[in-house]
């Protein structure tokens, strides 16, 4: 399956729906559309992996570009994911220590305005 | 002798192919169901890492995957063809700090633009793979590289 991408603001917020595979072909894609939010300053970010069927070492090179762009903004960019074939490769790098990563985007929502 | 090869140009858009086939023989070859999204994702990383090096180096040259069944376990062989030296400083650049390095802002050999980065170093990719396969050998072959996972099938 390809990569198929939307966005929507809720709460102040802006979430990235992510479904399909991100991999060396796709990534490229949810590269420009994370830099094309936080060119138009978007610093809080969601991305809801739930629907994310694959995921590689490029996609989490692409996630933790985006991370370092909202960072550098004093932002934030978590994620909502509850698969164990997508934590998997966070569990492998250490990247869970890096990623806020959330049942769902109402909590991770939540969590940002604590 | 391996049971299936797949020769594919490299481009990102035949990974996906690749990681299809690897799946699918796997999946012939008796690999349990529940290591399947780890075959994927592990020859996914390493065809991965050979399309990018071979895009340096040697873009009309094929990338090689082999799959074989011994009958006790499932083995993929990915063969690059770009020069052993880059590929294999690469392979062998310690995977674990590259990771740990990508968490903490210190990028190791990652591609950085603006001071942020776009691609993680070649290191995690084979952290990945070597988190994922019951075995890894990485060795140099011709004038590339030969990234050999293997698992146990499971008992028929």
């Amino acid at each position: 399956m390809d990569l198929k991408l939307g966005h929507y603001n809720k709460d102040g917020i802006e979430v990235v729906d992510v479904e399909g595979e991100i991999d060396v072909y796709t990534a490229p894609r949810l590269r420009e559309l994370l830099i094309d939010l936080v060119n138009k300053k978007n610093y809080q970010l969601v991305v809801n992996m739930e629907k994310v069927e694959f995921l590689d070492s490029t996609g989490l090179g692409v996630l933790v570009g985006g991370l370092k762009r909202v960072r550098a903004h004093d932002g934030s960019l978590d994620l909502v994911c509850t698969q164990e074939r997508i934590l998997k490769i966070f569990r492998i790098t250490g990247l869970t220590k890096v990623f806020g990563i959330h049942a769902t985007v109402d909590e991770a929502i939540a969590d940002k305005d604590k | 002798m391996a049971t299936v090869e797949v020769r594919f140009t490299p481009l990102p858009a035949h990974v996906r192919t690749a990681r299809l086939v690897a799946t699918a023989v796997a999946r012939r070859s008796g690999v349990d169901e529940s290591l399947l999204d780890e075959v994927r994702l592990a020859v996914g990383e390493a065809c991965s890492r050979a399309v990018e090096s071979h895009r340096l180096h040697c873009p009309a040259e094929p990338i090689r995957v082999a799959l074989t069944d011994d009958g006790e376990r499932f083995e993929i062989v990915v063969t690059d063809a770009a020069p052993a030296d880059v590929t294999v400083t690469d392979a062998l650049s310690s995977a674990a700090p590259a990771t740990a390095g990508a968490a903490e802002g210190r990028m190791g050999s990652a591609l950085v633009v603006d001071g942020v980065v776009q691609q993680l170093p070649a290191g995690v990719g084979l952290a990945v793979i070597v988190g994922l396969a019951d075995d890894v050998r990485i060795v140099p072959s011709g004038r590339g590289t030969s990234i050999a996972m293997s698992w146990k099938r499971r008992t028929l």
